[in-house]
């Protein structure tokens, strides 16, 4: 083989194992660290096991916040119009948390309450989160298919 | 009147964009010297015509035209005048403007520094930016006119700017971001011009190589401050979230980084030239996909702009085109690139590839972590999942260790050819040194031995420990030291300089990582809490009335082992245009630490939840990026950029050199 043949080779070599390296490494961490996202409908059909890390999203509902005196505790509640979600949470609310808005939180179930470890509102008042958004509307096209939705609740 | 004009003015640039990207371009394929000539005038009628705009654009808001509908949008007539001004690029038309004007801003640059190059390169590089900007100003045009009117009722006061933009930050973050952006197209244009002319060779890439370097220097800078600006004004006490807008300006850092090391080969040694045109290509790419993610609306994101899939699609038919463009004639014109393999398994050129092999495939990490959620949800029918800083942590942090490893042996190996026993013999005691110190120093600090820390300071030391050294060498041969400081290049200084300050980031953000604490509670007033070493007493807060909010301002006093510190003022504000709340962070800055106090809410008993932050090092993540982009103008300010007077013979006398010097070491 001719030396700068060799050479090219050895180049190629070099970048196949960079990129061999790097795919198993996303790959590994893709599949320790994503965060896959239920409604509250799905977290009431039992689609999560406790103690599994997710985000859920739905509306704050009206008059379900409430506020400990005594130290950070928050407890509120997550709908998507069909079905509710007990959130708690420790912590600060972001500025844009509110009675009748969006609410993405992370965390986990437990027994049937969501533990929030983290709790986001967006920026933009007019802006509704796309999490958000396809939650309401997964809720709204079960309502409108009612066998659908028998199925789902079991 | 005026935004009627402001849009005929915006066509005007169109058209001359168009007259720019084609008859130069022909011109120049074709020999024709009035129309090669003709591209410096027509970019400066670009440049005119696009000022103009923002001028125009500017009045309207400093006006209060709320008959505008961007400016009725953005703005209320109680915005603080300098919010009025830069709330230009406070929404998707105006900054799309503003990128463009930027873009405009480069062209003229070009067109003026360029007078040592060759009169048809320079036609190709200009007309070729000319296209850039057609697509830019006929995307304006189509899709986000920011001089639309809102007619024949309008508004009678704005709807305000968004209050977490109403910040300093916000005054400077992204006019650097997007200046450091555009100046990629310039590098890529050069790149292309090259490709056409089949002028690809180390004149080129000494032409290409300042360039490079502003645009890089201006993108680090970019990102620092939005990453200082989202530290101080997001409230999480983070300086980076690996959030799917902060990310493409990353990539495309990477990439930037990635290529100005791999132009210094090109220049130096000649090879790498496809390798070269192809990372122009991809930062390019990476900067018009940043500008999708971000436009399309198809991430959530702080960032996120009113979302309009016609405008993404635009966008992304235009980075089909000219990626598209770009690699057909890169495919055509791939003979000429022919480099030869002329150097050994261990030499500068082999770390400087392996440098370039890491942040390619960073930079496609990330890319792959900020696009497997659209992926997903469109393979998936709708299911969406999120990709957390993890992710993202879990490969980057390794990579760019070894990237840092390899950069101290890479920047003492010589060119062509370096022994195992001159590296270890260089090296040797700079690690020792560097380990022993990385292990001693968070100990004594600290008493407790974390692994992360001893690893961040070790790398950090690496490098500053080898850059000490090879400047004690490259001077110790000199009748007098001083003599010999004075005698070394400046490019080797800017890189240096560059190479200190990526240690810097590189501790800072190791120690901060792992050193930070922070505590959220519930305090009533003359309650204390301590975190670390400190005390906080929280007073109470006041009532306050800002120009355009009213706010809530609490006082807190700071003690530390019972010594005063100093007094810390966070704010909760509420906007009154908009009735949004905001919160203000307060920071004692430091060198070693910062000590950062943001507030929740009041509860019905007057008590407030607050969190508070103790964050070691955490300026240093923005003292290095300075460091970094300082060695890069240091860098374009060598002589060596401009001494080359005659045109066309220095192109062709520097491509028999180059291949004179391949035969010879050369240092630097």
């Amino acid at each position: 083989m001719k030396p700068h043949r060799r050479k090219k080779l050895t180049i190629i070599g070099f970048i196949a194992t960079g990129l061999a390296v790097a795919i198993g490494l996303s790959l590994y961490a893709l599949s320790n660290t994503i965060d896959l996202f239920f409604t509250p409908s799905q977290i009431a059909a039992g689609e999560v096991n406790n103690g599994q890390r997710i985000r859920i999203g739905g509306m704050v509902k009206e008059g379900s916040v409430v506020k400990s005196q005594e130290s950070l505790h928050v407890e509120f509640i997550t709908t998507d119009y069909s079905h509710d979600l007990q959130v708690r949470y420790d912590g600060i609310l972001p500025d844009l948390f509110r009675e009748g808005q969006g609410v993405v939180a992370e965390g986990m179930v437990n027994n049937g309450v969501f533990e929030a470890s983290r709790v986001l509102a967006k920026h933009d008042e007019n802006y509704m989160s796309v999490e958000v958004k396809a939650a309401l509307d997964s809720a709204e096209r079960a309502r409108s298919m009612p066998v659908m939705a028998t199925e789902g609740g079991q | 009147m005026l935004p009627e004009l402001g849009h005929f003015s915006l066509i005007l640039a169109f058209c001359l964009c168009a007259i720019l990207g084609t008859i130069p371009l022909i011109g120049a394929g074709t020999g024709n010297r009035l129309w090669i000539s003709l591209a410096r005038p027509l970019t400066a009628g670009v440049f005119v015509f696009l000022s103009l705009c923002l001028l125009i654009l500017g009045y309207s808001f400093v006006t209060d035209d709320f008959s505008v509908q961007f400016v009725a949008q953005h703005s209320n007539s109680l915005l603080p005048m300098q919010y009025k001004i830069t709330a230009v690029w406070g929404g998707h038309e105006g900054s799309f403007l503003f990128w463009t004007w930027m873009l405009a801003g480069w062209m003229l640059a070009v067109s003026i520094f360029s007078k040592a190059m060759p009169d048809d390169f320079v036609a190709r590089v200009l007309g070729i930016m000319g296209l850039i900007g057609a697509g830019y100003t006929m995307f304006m045009i189509a899709t986000s006119n920011p001089f639309d009117r809102v007619l024949p009722i309008s508004p009678i006061d704005g709807a305000d700017l968004n209050s977490a933009l109403q910040d300093f930050g916000f005054i400077i973050h992204p006019p650097s971001l997007y200046m450091g952006y555009v100046g990629f197209s310039v590098v890529f244009a050069f790149a292309i011009a090259a490709l056409m002319s089949g002028r690809l060779d180390s004149a080129w890439a000494r032409w290409s190589r300042p360039w490079a370097n502003a645009a890089w220097a201006i993108l680090t800078i970019g990102i620092a401050l939005g990453s200082w600006w989202a530290y101080y004004e997001l409230g999480w006490g983070g300086w980076w979230a690996w959030d799917p807008v902060e990310n493409p300006p990353m990539i495309n850092w990477l990439l930037g980084t990635a290529l100005i090391h791999s132009l210094a080969v090109t220049e130096k040694r000649g090879v790498f030239k496809s390798w070269t045109v192809l990372l122009a290509i991809m930062a390019f790419a990476a900067s018009l996909l940043g500008t999708f993610i971000t436009r399309s609306g198809l991430l959530t994101s702080v960032h996120a702009f009113a979302s309009d899939p016609t405008r993404g699609i635009y966008i992304l038919g235009f980075l089909g085109f000219v990626v598209g463009g770009s690699l057909l004639l890169f495919a055509f014109r791939a003979p000429l690139m022919k480099s030869e393999f002329s150097f050994g398994a261990i030499s500068r050129e082999v770390f400087l590839l392996a440098n370039n092999i890491i942040l390619v495939v960073a930079s496609a990490a990330i890319l792959l972590g900020t696009l497997y959620p659209m992926v997903y949800q469109a393979v998936s029918g709708g299911e969406l999942l999120s990709v957390g800083p993890p992710y993202f942590n879990i490969i980057f942090v390794p990579l760019m260790s070894v990237l840092v490893i390899l950069l101290g042996m890479g920047s003492v190996s010589r060119w062509k050819k370096t022994s195992i026993d001159y590296l270890k013999k260089q090296l040797m005691w700079v690690a020792i040194a560097a380990i022993v110190l990385g292990l001693v120093i968070p100990l004594a600090l600290t008493l407790e031995f974390r692994i992360g820390a001893t690893i961040a300071t070790a790398l950090g030391l690496w490098v500053v420990f080898g850059i000490i050294h090879d400047v004690w060498v490259k001077i110790g041969n000199k009748a007098s030291k001083l003599a010999g400081l004075k005698s070394l290049a400046i490019s080797y200084w800017g890189m240096q300089i560059a190479h200190f300050g990526f240690a810097v980031i590189l501790m800072g953000a190791g120690l901060t990582s792992i050193y930070s604490i922070e505590k959220s509670v519930l305090l009533s007033p003359n309650q204390t809490v301590e975190l670390g070493n400190y005390e906080f007493l929280f007073e109470g807060t006041e009532h306050l009335s800002g120009p355009n909010y009213e706010a809530e301002r609490a006082t807190f006093q700071v003690l530390r082992d019972g010594a005063f510190v100093r007094e810390l003022h966070p704010e909760k504000r509420v906007y009154t245009a908009s009735l949004t709340p905001s919160t203000e962070m307060a920071i004692d800055a430091g060198f070693t630490r910062d000590l950062f106090i943001t507030l929740g809410e009041e509860r019905e008993s007057g008590a407030w939840s607050m969190s508070l932050y103790i964050k070691p090092f955490v300026r240093w993540v923005w003292l290095g990026a300075i460091l970094m982009a300082l060695g890069a103008v240091v860098a374009v300010t060598d002589k060596r950029y401009r001494n080359l007077k005659v045109k066309a013979l220095a192109a062709n006398a520097a491509e028999s050199k180059s291949k004179k010097e391949a035969l010879r070491p050369v240092s630097t």
